[in-house]
């Protein structure tokens, strides 16, 4: 589903990304993990196309298609969703309204009929309850008001409506208490399927006792240093970054 | 020297056609006070922008133009021409001016009514002249403002309201002023609103036009709230785009009455308001807000006062400009706050959102204290969109366009979005979301 290869990106002429490789395939989860400032959510961003930041080199393949080519929506389209490490405020604009537009301009793009309003609504319902969402929500507007918790719950609540092939998380544990925690995880658990793919960026290993990854790779200074299964994130959790630090230089070495 | 002394001379002839149509009205007390006023017009000069007031708004194309009273224009308008305006046909009691005058076919609404009065003012002067002398004049000063000594000096048409103490009255009252002509001609509406002790009203103004002609609207309105009223009062401009309009809006507030104003201008060439609201008495308060959506050539110009001349009130100002093509915005707002107006709370903001690089704001909110005891801030922000907004948008599959439409529609709806007559808020988000459309 997506191949990530040799990628290298830069924000304000610093390069963050020091060349990626990274292959996943249809129905996996994968989860990113690193210290800060390792260059996590700068991947999670430069695949969702934010604009301020220059890919330098390498290529990213999505179902084939070039991503890196395609304007943020285009991505949005083919099946890209990213969850927002700070979801924005959106004074003015409701959920509801949100969603409804959201979902039309994917469907235009797919060449399918737009959503009658019923339709829409029933669907909106039945993804409100994966978690745990309050009513009066819908026709609040876009994160304004909302607690932490709040937003990055609607951050899987929107994932849930547009219903992704690869949803990228970045840090969506961060800020949230346990029981927060724990809707999210389980709102993400329930879209799991054979279809889809994740990519869960965290800083913590606790997250990953909720929603449990097929592959777990380090993020240090812009490249992945070493991948694994789930207990690589207990090994981290257990040994630190400093760990991770020390390894790099390792790997350092050896790359030179 | 006055270079306008034409249009001054143009409308001195248009005073006399005025006096041979009052007949038996010229020998009035008002009469007079309108003599007064075109006494004054010809003593003052019109403004140029080395006067700190128009600095950013050159009137010379205005009052190069040679009016004549809309009294004179030609052409009329009927109902099939109006009843695309009207917003809300059975529920809303209609006043419906056409080039300055009064049609009593195309209104409604106006003649039963308990406990308060309404009609056009040239009737009330007929049937309550104690009640338009005492009142006229009281808040809009001629001395120091030669469009509102025009005014004063043809005071003829316009409307007038009356709410006796406390009556609510439930139906909104919608009050047109309709232009349609292709000469240039002056509409001079003039308004005169009372609300009387622990009454309630809600007053809808609005300007159209049927042509596209550089016809020129000067209207004055005062509005009185006697202790405990409530106005609520939207007034929306919709002038074509070749038209002139300058209004002054003078509000008196006694004491705990609530003044609500909102101000939308869409159309006119160049648009000046200038909105004055003075607390009399203590424990008033008001909430004015603005839009102003402007695109081609135009230039609209808000200047606002708001005198906290006595303590224990509240002023709450929002006004917001969404900029196009060459188009200029001024906004300008005073908040006095006086030595004796202890416990005032003002809140002024003045936001701008451009869309082309060849737009312009100039802004300026002031703020004069000089009490200790109170809280007020103000603010202005001039830009654009904001970035995060728009990724965040079309991270969610919004076109550019798309997201820049909703985000553009939600900064200026923010504005309208609390008005509680739904049908008046469902027409205005309508009129923005057209307007903005026509300019994206």
């Amino acid at each position: 589903m997506l191949e990530i290869k040799n990628l290298r990106a830069a924000i304000d002429g610093k390069e963050i990304l020091k060349g990626i490789n990274l292959s996943i395939k249809k129905g996996e989860v994968h989860a990113i993990m690193g210290p800060n400032g390792s260059g996590k959510s700068t991947l999670a961003q430069v695949l969702a196309g934010r604009e301020e930041y220059e890919v330098l080199e390498g290529e990213v393949l999505f179902n084939g298609k070039n991503l890196l080519d395609m304007a943020p929506e285009d991505r949005a389209r083919e099946g890209v969703f990213l969850a927002f490490q700070y979801p924005i405020e959106i004074p003015g604009v409701s959920n509801v309204n949100l969603l409804k537009t959201a979902l039309n301009e994917i469907r235009k793009y797919r060449g399918e009929e737009q959503l009658d309003s019923m339709d829409f609504l029933n669907m909106i319902k039945s993804k409100m309850s994966l978690v745990e969402m309050p009513n009066d929500l819908l026709q609040r507007s876009v994160n304004e008001g909302f607690s932490g918790g709040e937003k990055k719950r609607n951050e899987i609540f929107q994932m849930a409506v547009l219903n992704p092939l690869l949803g990228i998380l970045d840090e969506t544990d961060s800020g949230l208490d346990i029981d927060a925690l724990r809707i999210v995880a389980s709102g993400v658990n329930k879209l799991r399927s054979a279809d889809n793919s994740f990519i869960v960026v965290t800083h913590y290993q606790r997250l990953l006792d909720y929603i449990v990854p097929d592959f777990v790779h380090v993020l240090f200074n812009g490249q992945i240093i070493r991948s694994g299964d789930k207990t690589l994130a207990y090994e981290l959790e257990e040994k630190g970054y400093d760990w991770v630090k020390e390894h790099f230089a390792e790997f350092a070495g050896k790359q030179g | 020297m006055d270079k306008n002394k034409d249009i001054k001379e143009l409308l001195n002839r248009g005073f006399t056609s005025l006096e041979s149509r009052l007949n038996g009205g010229a020998k009035t007390e008002l009469h007079e006070y309108r003599k007064k006023a075109l006494n004054k017009f010809n003593e003052l000069r019109f403004p140029t922008v080395k006067d700190e007031e128009w600095k950013y708004t050159n009137i010379q194309p205005v009052i190069s133009k040679y009016f004549k009273p809309a009294a004179d224009a030609t052409a009329t308008a009927g109902a099939g021409d109006v009843e695309k305006f009207f917003i809300n046909r059975n529920d809303f009691i209609h006043l419906v001016f056409v080039n300055g005058k009064f049609s009593e076919e195309l209104s409604s609404g106006w003649k039963d009514t308990k406990g308060f009065k309404v009609s056009s003012l040239k009737s009330a002067i007929k049937n309550h002249p104690d009640i338009v002398s005492k009142y006229i004049g009281r808040n809009a000063a001629i001395e120091d403002n030669i469009f509102t000594a025009l005014s004063s000096a043809f005071i003829e048409e316009g409307t007038f309201i009356y709410v006796e103490k406390n009556t609510a009255v439930e139906k909104p009252v919608h009050i047109f002023y309709v232009t349609n002509s292709n000469e240039e001609i002056m509409n001079a509406p003039r308004n005169l609103f009372i609300a009387g002790a622990n009454s309630q009203i809600k007053i809808i103004e609005s300007y159209e036009s049927l042509s596209a002609g550089a016809y020129f609207t000067n209207v004055v309105s005062e509005i009185f709230l006697e202790e405990g009223a409530r106005i609520e009062h939207i007034k929306i401009q919709d002038e074509a785009l070749s038209a002139f309009h300058i209004s002054r809006t003078e509000v008196s507030q006694d004491k705990s009455s609530n003044y609500l104003s909102y101000n939308v201008d869409f159309g006119g060439s160049i648009v000046r308001n200038n909105l004055h609201t003075r607390f009399n008495e203590s424990g008033a308060e008001n909430d004015l807000r603005g839009l102003y959506l402007t695109s081609g050539e135009q230039l609209i110009d808000n200047h606002t006062r708001i005198d906290h001349a006595m303590p224990h009130c509240q002023s709450h100002e929002l006004y917001k400009g969404v900029l196009n093509d060459n188009s200029r915005a001024v906004f300008n707002g005073k908040v006095m706050v006086y030595k004796d107006a202890q416990k005032t709370n003002a809140i002024q903001e003045n936001k701008n959102l451009l869309l082309s690089e060849n737009a312009l704001v100039n802004t300026k909110p002031q703020l004069e204290i000089f009490a200790d005891d109170v809280k007020c801030t103000h603010g202005a922000t001039v830009g654009q969109l904001n970035k995060d907004s728009l990724f965040y948008l079309k991270s969610r599959g919004f076109s550019q366009e798309t997201a820049l439409r909703v985000l553009i529609f939600a900064f200026a709806n923010d504005v309208v979005h609390a008005i509680d007559i739904v049908e008046i808020r469902d027409y205005l988000e309508k009129k923005i979301a057209e307007k903005l459309a026509t300019e994206l």
